[in-house]
């Protein structure tokens, strides 16, 4: 906070005076701004040279850092009582989107709401943790069992609906949303290691109703060679752009991969296979150290927190903002099925960018209320 | 009660959050070291393998054809050069209206209904950025029509290539041959890698015999491509090898004499210079337009060539295969004085005709009322048959055979052509091994004259007299004298190694054979004296007449060539070389169905003698036809 605090020796508002008064968290919005930043820098390579999308997503990130202030300025208060209504109205709209939504790539997804296109499993994200973290805090710590089952049902019910739009990526960030607030709340061992069976001796009964798609993917993923032109051919070129990056890799705006077009979807999902060919193994582990950093101040911010919900609420979207990244890393080098998950506040597109930054501005809420009852 | 639990254990609960949250980062920094552990074995250890599968995806190999070698006649005359030739490509993705462009440009140039046709096809099957012919072959007018309203003709565009030309055409087809494109049954038997770029191969002629020193070797221009195959720029160039230059011993001169001296004739004519085996001149008659494969023949036109009955395709100097006739004499003479059965004054009677001990058949000779007494001399001479088919008696056909075989007959010469024919000089033991028969006294006799079952190539029978002229020396006839690369200029000469000579006991033997040759062309009586008596040179020659129908021995009709059907006439031969005394051309002319030697084959090689030695025709008589005619009476068997 030293290096940012220039001004004030004299009794002026220094700039830590004035982050305190907006209840902005200056080690988080430093960590998300150099991400955002080296996120346009990637993306200008990424999209071969196209400044127009490095422009609209940095007016897609500015709204979100918008966001993200504004919702540091509600009291933790306000989410916790917010939180019922919040769950109740994303659960009836993933609803409606069944019912009656845009479908986009075989999979309905979209609200229309005439201005706007909104999807509500995004928003998801953000109401699961808040519900979980809501309804734990009125119980007793570690969870009974009658309110590790009513935990269960609430994450149940979005995640199953989700998980028929169908959109296997958000569903798996809708279940670590609400699986690492009951974690966090001290969720029992055995049950937790119950539950890892149960999903074990189910697979085989999630597999049958897995779509094609899903299954080629998950088949395709332990040998990319099955169908190296269709379902393999991502997996295929994001290895050989990653790997051909080497230690160093080849320089910004060098990666053949993606300006010659042999990587897909190269400025949004796959943007990380970008950054490895073209910075190399020393770039890739900067942006892990970054994204940790974010993941620690965080965990701090959750540490510090006053009551359960925060606490709760703070540790659960860190946590679904680390598996965001693993998921997404951990897809684009073989490790995991292509399931469509975005790298956070990098990969090109809004949604996903402004509902993580709106999570971050309730960090910074948890935070900074924090500090002011101190005082 | 919740709220006073709550209060109870809110310490419990902050410390289970606490244990809980220090579980969380090492389980993020677990997930964190897995990604690295993938990340480093892609990265470190993956990096050769996937920058070379990187590599793979983006550089493409672009082969750059070579420049085919030229091929020149000796004095430079150029045989097969590279023409620059235009056509017309359009590139799809610069169109923006298909059919209004195809029409303007149809009211530019001509196009066929198969241009459209096939552009149409090639269109659906090639990227949109890449350029497809619509024409090709274009004229200089139609080039400059259209580059003269390029700028309306967006996405169209002049291309210029290069083709083969033959500047002597089907005058030099036989020799020169063409290319043409390379076809499956090619494939089978080329290395692939040596074809990139190139459409066309050698098929025959020298084009083929030499298609490996005349292709060169290809080149390549790596090029970046995207993932939609476009090209984007180039990293390397490497440069490939351009084929040789040959320079021939074929004099082109010497070559627009022979064929013009055959006339309309179906024939050949070959000449050899003896002291080195180079060709002269090499000529088949009729020829082809070889420029009909180099664009690509059509299989309807290709079949006419096929079916044609004066056999355009089918090269006559060496894969033609004739009864040498009277050709055969000399040579015969040579064997005979070699195996002591005759000496230079043996004298023969010839009554015009002679039977076989046990045996009613008659063998005549070609003049029936017989020469006289003939020695060897007057035998070549004025081609005493009877003279003849006694010496074979004496020698026998196995000595026979094995003595004509010294001179080339039965075997390939092994020029630089492909598809040479090996002629056939019969045997005992060829008979019996091809047919199961036993071998007939009658049969030598007919051998001796140069019929019967022996064939020879007009190119084994220039080949003969080459060995004759060289008194039993000679090389290889060959057509090629250099190659030169024409980058470095580098010259590789070709002088294939003297033949084994043909050695007689008594070297004098030579002198007497060739003395009968001379006098046949130059004293009275002599089969050639009309090509003879006015030569600025000393000539040695034999005139032929090959037999082609057999006939009745009891023929009462005297046969002529207007009373014949022109498939069942004589075959014209004749062989010379000159200057007699120091020799430099040996010539052997074959005319199809033309009668006889000395009236149409022998003005032939005169006027071949003439260009060679003299630099211009000097014999002034016009080329020979088939009918009208009206010459001597025509004989049985062998003939003048």
């Amino acid at each position: 906070m030293a290096l940012i605090d220039v001004g004030g020796q004299r009794g002026n508002p220094t700039l830590s005076d004035w982050f305190e008064r907006w209840h902005i968290d200056s080690w988080t919005l430093s960590l998300l701004l150099i991400l955002s930043g080296f996120g346009m820098v990637m993306l200008y390579s990424a999209s071969g040279h196209d400044l127009g999308a490095v422009s609209a997503q940095a007016k897609r990130l500015g709204l979100g850092f918008v966001l993200m202030i504004l919702v540091a300025q509600a009291p933790p208060e306000w989410y916790r009582s917010g939180a019922g209504w919040l769950y109740g109205g994303t659960v009836l709209m993933l609803v409606l989107v069944l019912l009656l939504g845009d479908s986009a790539k075989g999979a309905q997804r979209w609200l229309d709401f005439g201005v706007m296109r909104f999807q509500p499993s995004e928003l998801m994200k953000l109401a699961m943790p808040l519900a979980i973290a809501a309804y734990l805090h009125q119980r007793t710590l570690p969870p009974q069992i009658g309110s590790m089952l009513v935990s269960i049902v609430l994450i149940a019910v979005p995640t199953g609906l989700v998980m028929v739009q169908p959109d296997l990526g958000t569903s798996l960030l809708v279940v670590a949303a609400g699986g690492f607030a009951l974690f966090f709340a001290g969720l029992r061992w055995r049950w937790i290691l119950g539950a890892i069976a149960a999903v074990a001796a189910t697979a085989p009964f999630l597999w049958m109703r897995l779509h094609d798609y899903q299954r080629g993917r998950i088949l395709t993923l332990f040998n990319p060679e099955r169908d190296p032109l269709g379902a393999g051919y991502h997996i295929t070129q994001s290895k050989i752009a990653i790997g051909s990056g080497g230690t160093f890799g080849k320089g910004w705006l060098e990666g053949t991969q993606a300006k010659l077009d042999f990587l897909p979807e190269a400025n949004t999902d796959f943007i990380f296979a970008v950054i490895a060919e073209e910075l190399g193994l020393i770039g890739v582990v900067l942006l892990l150290l970054v994204y940790l950093a974010i993941v620690a101040r965080g965990l701090l911010i959750a540490l510090r927190a006053q009551d359960t919900f925060q606490r709760l609420l703070a540790a659960a979207l860190t946590l679904k903002f680390f598996v965001y990244v693993f998921i997404n890393i951990g897809m684009v080098i073989g490790l995991l099925p292509v399931v469509g998950v975005p790298l956070p506040l990098i990969s090109y597109g809004g949604t996903s960018a402004v509902s993580l930054l709106v999570g971050f501005g309730m960090l910074m809420s948890i935070q900074t209320n924090r500090k002011l009852l101190a005082n | 009660m919740a709220r006073r639990e709550s209060i109870k254990n809110l310490q419990r609960e902050k410390n289970l959050f606490g244990a809980r949250v220090a579980v969380g980062t090492v389980l993020c920094l677990l997930m964190t070291g897995l990604l690295l552990y993938r990340l480093s074995a892609l990265q470190i250890q993956g990096h050769e393998y996937y920058t070379t599968r990187a590599n793979d995806n983006r550089l493409r190999v672009v082969p750059v054809p070579p420049v085919r070698g030229l091929i020149y006649d000796r004095n430079g005359v150029v045989l097969a050069e590279n023409r620059p030739a235009f056509g017309l490509e359009i590139t799809p993705e610069q169109v923006d209206d298909m059919p209004a462009l195809l029409g303007q440009l149809g009211s530019l140039i001509e196009l066929t209904e198969s241009d459209l046709k096939r552009f149409n096809d090639r269109v659906n099957r090639t990227p949109r950025y890449r350029g497809v012919p619509l024409r090709t072959h274009l004229n200089m007018e139609e080039v400059a029509l259209l580059e003269v309203n390029r700028h309306d003709l967006r996405g169209a565009e002049v291309t210029a290539g290069l083709t083969r030309n033959y500047p002597l055409a089907s005058e030099g087809a036989h020799v020169v041959g063409y290319v043409s494109g390379i076809t499956e049954d090619d494939l089978q038997r080329i290395d692939a890698a040596s074809y990139q770029g190139l459409g066309q191969i050698g098929k025959t002629g020298l084009e083929r015999f030499y298609e490996d020193r005349l292709r060169g070797m290809p080149g390549a221009r790596i090029i970046e491509a995207n993932a939609f195959g476009r090209p984007l720029r180039e990293i390397e160039h490497r440069p490939g090898q351009a084929g040789q230059n040959l320079h021939l011993t074929l004099d082109s001169d010497v070559q627009a004499v022979a064929q013009a001296a055959l006339g309309e004739l179906n024939g050949a004519v070959v000449a050899i210079d003896p002291r080195s085996g180079e060709i002269i001149a090499l000529v088949s008659k009729p020829g082809y337009e070889p420029h009909r494969f180099v664009e690509g023949i059509d299989a309807v036109s290709y079949r006419n060539l096929l079916q044609d009955r004066n056999r355009p395709l089918f090269n006559r100097a060496l894969q033609g295969q004739y009864p040498p006739g009277s050709t055969l004499k000399p040579a015969m003479a040579v064997a005979g004085l070699e195996h002591m059965v005759v000496d230079p004054e043996h004298r023969e009677f010839c009554p015009g005709h002679m039977q076989l001990p046990g045996s009613t058949r008659l063998f005549r000779c070609w003049r029936r009322r017989g020469h006289g007494w003939m020695n060897m001399v007057s035998g070549v001479m004025q081609s005493c048959d009877i003279y003849f088919y006694q010496l074979a008696l004496n020698l026998g056909i196995d000595l026979m055979h094995d003595s004509m075989q010294q001179f080339g007959l039965g075997s390939i010469t092994g020029i630089d052509l492909p598809l040479e024919s090996t002629g056939l000089m019969p045997s005992r033991a060829w008979k019996r091994r091809t047919r199961g028969e036993a071998w007939y006294p009658g049969e030598t006799l007919i051998v001796g004259i140069g019929q019967g079952y022996t064939l020879a190539t007009p190119l084994q029978m220039a080949q003969m007299t080459a060995r004759l002229a060289m008194r039993g020396g000679g090389y290889p006839p060959h057509l090629l004298r250099e190659s030169v690369d024409p980058v470095s200029q580098q010259r590789v000469s070709h002088s294939p190694e003297a033949l084994p000579p043909i050695i007689l006991r008594n070297p004098d033997h030579w002198s007497a054979v060739i003395q009968a040759m001379i006098d046949t062309a130059h004293k009275q009586g002599g089969t050639a004296l009309r090509i003879g008596q006015n030569a600025p040179y000393l000539i040695a020659a034999k005139t032929g007449t090959a037999q082609v129908a057999s006939l009745s021995q009891d023929d009462k009709v005297a046969r002529t060539l207007e009373n014949t059907p022109v498939r069942l006439r004589d075959h014209a031969l004749f062989i010379a070389f000159a200057p007699a005394d120091d020799p430099q051309i040996a010539v052997a002319v074959l005319a199809e169905h033309a009668g006889s030697g000395s009236a149409v084959a022998a003005p032939v090689a005169r006027k071949v003698m003439d260009q060679y030695l003299l630099g211009e025709v000097q014999y002034d008589v016009p080329a020979p036809v088939i009918a009208p005619y009206s010459g001597d009476v025509r004989k049985t068997s062998g003939a003048p």
